[in-house]
C-alpha cells in the first residue's frame, strides 16, 4: 500500500466498489480542521504576547491567600501513578486521545 | 451498517503534515519567546515520593492486571529524576477473539520510563523516555516539556513535544510463534500546550491542547472486518482490516477545581476531540473529594461520560470484500457511549513523619465502566442473519490499590 495515502477515487474501478464524491470546499476536511486549529492557537499566542507587554501584573490572589489551593485535594493530578493507568485504560478502549497530561507507548488493547 | 454515504477517506499527505509541524513549532517558539522575559524568583519541583500500585481490569472477556512502581527524587533543589515500571498481564477472550474463531490468549507488556527535570528560576525543563515491550508490539517514546510560572505564580504555561517510534509484529495463530516476515513501523508526533490559572482563592482552572499525528501501520494485524457472504447473504465472512496510514487528532480539554468552605473539593472537566478519520468525541467528568474531618480518611467519587461518532471507514458489516479502500470493524472506531462511576478511599498514615518518611497514604479505587455500542453487533451468534444480531455492550470492573510514601 502507498504509505502517502490513497483516496477512493484513485483505486482501480470495480463495479462493487463504492464511488465517493469529493465535495465543495477547496480544502480537504483535515486541512480545514488544522487551519482553524492554528488560527485559534495563533489567537491564544497573540493574547499572551499582549498580556506580557503589560509588565508586572499584580497577583489578585496573594501568596498568603492560597492555603486552600495548596491543599492536596486541589491538585489536578494528585496521584500520577493512578491517573497514568486509568488514562491508558480509556485510551485503549476509546477513539479519543490526548490533552490528558500523560504520555506513553504500547497497546495492551487487543 | 455503512449506509453508503461513508465518506472520503484521506490520508494526510507527508508535505501537509510537515507544514503543520513546522507551523506548530513556530507557534511554540513564539510562546516561549513571549513568556521567557517574565522569569523571576524560583519555581517548585514535584515532591519526592514513591508509589507502588496493583491494578486489575476485568471486562468484555479480558482480564489485565499487574504492578506499577513510580519513584521521584529531587537533588540539589533544582534537579528531579523519576522512574516508572509498569506491567500488564493480559488474558483475553474478547469478542474480537471469539468472532475470529481464535482461542483465548495470554501475553505480557512491560513498560519502563525515565524522566529528568531541571528547574531554573521559574522555568522547569523536562525530558522523558518510555520503552514498552510486548512480544508483538514495541514502542519507544521521547518527550520534552517546558513549564513556566507567570504573573506572581497565578499562571503556569506548559508546552511539550513527544516523538514515538513503534514496531508492529504479528504472532502466527497456527504455530503460536512470532512471524519473522511481518514487521511494520509506526511513527508518532505529539504537540501539547497547556495553561493553568488560579482564578480565585478557591478556584483553579486549566486548559490543554494536544495535536497527535501518526504515520505507519495503524491497524491491529489480528482484527478483521466482516462482509456479506456473496454466496449466502444471511452469513458473513472475515478479512483483515485495512486502515489509512496516517491519522492526525486534535484534543482540547478544560478542567476546573473548586475548594468548598468545609474542606472538600468539587471538580469538573470537558474534552472535545476530533480527528482526520472522522471520529468526534466528547468527554465529561464531575467529581467530589471529601476528607473526613478529624480522621485520616479521604473519600472521593466521580462520574465520567464519553460519547463518540464512528470513523468514516468503520462499518459493522460491509456489503462486499472490496467495498471501499479502507475498511475497519474495530469497536473503538464505532459509534458508542461509555459511562464510568469512580469510588475511592484513602487512608493517611505517618502524618507527623516516621524515620525518613514525611507521610504516606494507602488508597483503594474502584471504577465501574459500561460501554454501549450503537453500530457494533454481537456477531458471535452465527444462527442469526448477518446484520440482525443484537447490539454489543459490556461492563468492566477496574480496581487499583496503591501505597504512596512522601520522603
Amino acid at each position: 500500500m502507498d504509505t502517502t495515502g490513497i483516496s477512493q477515487q484513485s483505486l482501480p474501478s470495480s463495479s462493487s466498489r463504492q464511488e465517493v464524491t469529493f465535495v465543495s470546499s477547496p480544502l480537504p476536511s483535515w486541512q480545514r480542521t488544522r487551519a482553524s486549529g492554528l488560527v485559534r492557537c495563533g489567537a491564544a499566542a497573540l493574547a499572551l504576547f499582549a498580556l506580557s507587554a503589560c509588565g508586572n501584573i499584580e497577583p489578585w490572589v496573594k501568596p498568603y491567600e492560597r492555603q486552600a489551593l495548596a491543599d492536596p485535594i486541589m491538585s489536578f493530578d494528585p496521584n500520577p501513578v493512578s491517573s497514568a493507568y486509568i488514562d491508558h485504560v480509556y485510551e485503549a478502549r476509546e477513539g479519543a486521545r490526548g490533552a490528558l497530561g500523560s504520555s506513553g507507548g504500547g497497546c495492551g488493547c487487543n | 451498517m455503512n449506509d453508503g454515504r461513508s465518506a472520503c477517506i484521506h490520508d494526510a499527505s507527508v508535505s501537509g503534515a510537515n507544514h503543520f509541524r513546522a507551523a506548530t513549532l513556530a507557534l511554540l517558539s513564539l510562546l516561549a519567546m513571549t513568556l521567557l522575559p517574565l522569569v523571576s524568583d524560583a519555581g517548585v519541583l514535584p515532591e519526592d515520593r514513591a508509589d507502588l500500585l496493583y491494578h486489575r481490569y476485568d471486562g468484555g472477556g479480558v482480564t489485565i492486571h499487574g504492578p506499577s512502581l513510580l519513584v521521584r527524587k529531587t537533588m540539589a533543589e533544582k534537579y528531579s529524576v523519576s522512574a516508572n515500571y509498569y506491567m500488564d498481564m493480559v488474558t483475553s477472550a474478547s469478542i474480537d477473539v471469539q468472532v475470529s474463531g481464535a482461542s483465548e490468549y495470554k501475553e505480557e507488556r512491560n513498560q519502563y520510563s525515565l524522566g529528568f527535570d531541571y528547574l531554573r528560576g521559574k522555568t522547569t525543563y523536562s525530558v522523558g523516555f518510555t520503552h514498552s515491550d510486548e512480544d508483538d508490539y514495541k514502542a519507544k517514546t521521547a518527550s520534552f516539556n517546558i513549564s513556566q510560572d507567570l504573573f506572581g505564580d497565578l499562571t503556569t504555561v506548559t508546552m511539550g513535544f513527544s516523538r514515538g517510534s513503534d514496531t508492529v509484529r504479528r504472532r502466527d495463530t497456527i504455530t503460536d510463534r512470532i512471524d519473522n516476515n511481518f514487521s511494520e513501523p509506526v511513527e508518532r508526533w505529539s504537540y501539547r500546550v497547556g495553561v493553568s490559572q488560579i482564578l480565585t482563592r478557591s478556584t483553579i482552572m486549566s486548559l490543554g491542547l494536544e495535536v497527535i499525528t501518526d504515520q505507519g501501520y495503524l491497524n491491529n494485524p489480528y482484527r478483521s472486518f466482516r462482509y456479506v457472504d456473496p454466496e449466502n447473504d444471511t452469513q458473513y465472512k472475515l478479512a483483515t482490516e485495512i486502515y489509512p496510514h496516517t491519522r492526525t487528532s486534535n484534543a482540547v480539554s478544560l478542567n476546573a477545581r473548586y475548594f468548598l468552605p468545609y474542606r472538600a473539593a468539587i471538580h469538573g472537566s470537558y474534552r472535545f476531540f476530533t480527528d482526520t478519520w472522522g471520529i468526534g468525541a466528547n468527554t465529561f467528568e464531575v467529581g467530589y473529594v471529601h476528607p473526613l474531618k478529624a480522621t485520616p480518611w479521604t473519600f472521593e467519587a466521580s462520574f465520567r461520560y464519553y460519547d463518540q461518532s464512528r470513523a468514516d471507514f468503520y462499518s459493522d458489516l460491509f456489503p462486499s470484500i472490496d467495498y471501499q479502500n479502507f475498511m475497519g470493524r474495530d469497536k473503538e472506531l464505532s459509534t458508542f457511549t461509555s459511562k464510568s462511576l469512580h469510588l475511592g478511599a484513602s487512608y493517611e498514615f505517618a502524618k507527623t513523619g516516621w524515620r525518613f518518611v514525611k507521610r504516606g497514604t494507602v488508597n483503594l479505587y474502584y471504577d465501574r465502566m459500561q460501554f454501549d455500542y450503537d453500530d457494533f453487533r454481537d456477531a458471535r451468534n452465527r444462527s442469526l442473519a448477518a446484520g440482525t444480531e443484537p447490539l454489543y455492550s459490556f461492563g468492566a470492573n477496574v480496581f487499583q490499590c496503591f501505597v504512596s510514601v512522601w520522603f
